[in-house]
């Protein structure tokens, strides 16, 4: 696709850093809220697929190559296995809990009762959820990445 | 769960089925693409209004944003008016 006007640019510089944040925060707070690694994940392709359309796919090609892309969404998966496969070693478990209340990342114990939302627990649930997240931005901003250079292939005759 | 409830959710359903019906109607095929992002967008809406948000995120990230922009990027590859 070819690049838009500048009413369109200006705007989707606007909007696209709150896209971002509002994706890493459903991302980070996956555990807590509604929401985790898929939804996340979606919506933060969304503000890609934003800036893809403001600014051709050429402009966003220099940026960043397909290849590592694909290479995000593997380290996601292999990230996510490897953590369910450290819960064996830890804990005897396949996706074992190893790190909730061992007052290391993510480790604290939350307070009974109703208080205010402690983000660090969960144990391994919030890095699983930022495996799934980064899996799901390369995979769903690489289809719509690679559809839109593809069809420009075509318009523009090379 | 109150009448409002059941008012705001025979509305969205209503809606829903509006839209629909719009996207198959339609010959132009982008304004078809556009019709379809706002069926999957009330659709989001009531999947809110039957608490379940996690699954309203989710259509309303993919259903309207993604699936949308897929299928214009299809359009603008192929042809926009659907033949008779």
């Amino acid at each position: 696709m070819t690049e838009m006007t500048r009413i369109v640019k200006t705007i989707a510089n606007i909007l696209f850093p709150f896209t971002m944040i509002f994706g890493l925060y459903i991302i980070t707070h996956g555990h807590l809220t509604p929401g985790g690694g898929f939804q996340g994940g979606a919506v933060i392709a969304s503000g890609c697929a934003l800036l893809l359309v403001t600014y051709g796919s050429r402009w966003v090609l220099t940026r960043i190559k397909e290849k590592r892309l694909a290479a995000f969404e593997s380290m996601g998966a292999i990230g996510f296995i490897t953590i369910a496969l450290l819960g064996i070693v830890f804990s005897m478990v396949f996706f074992g809990n190893f790190l909730a209340g061992s007052n290391l990342l993510f480790g604290n114990v939350p307070a009974t009762g109703s208080t205010l939302a402690d983000l660090n627990t969960g144990g391994v649930l919030p890095l699983m959820n930022f495996a799934v997240g980064v899996k799901v931005i390369a995979g769903l901003f690489v289809i719509i990445l690679i559809m839109s250079y593809a069809s420009s292939i075509k318009e523009w005759g090379q | 769960m109150g009448v409002e409830f059941l008012v705001a959710n025979t509305v969205m359903l209503i809606l829903t089925v509006i839209a629909a019906v719009i996207t198959v109607l339609l010959r132009d095929l982008l304004a078809a693409a556009i019709a379809l992002a706002m069926m999957s967008l009330l659709l989001s809406l009531e999947f809110f209004i039957l608490q379940a948000p996690d699954v309203a995120i989710a259509q309303a990230g993919v259903g309207a944003c993604l699936s949308t922009a897929i299928l214009i990027i299809a359009i603008k590859g192929t042809k926009r008016m659907e033949d008779e």
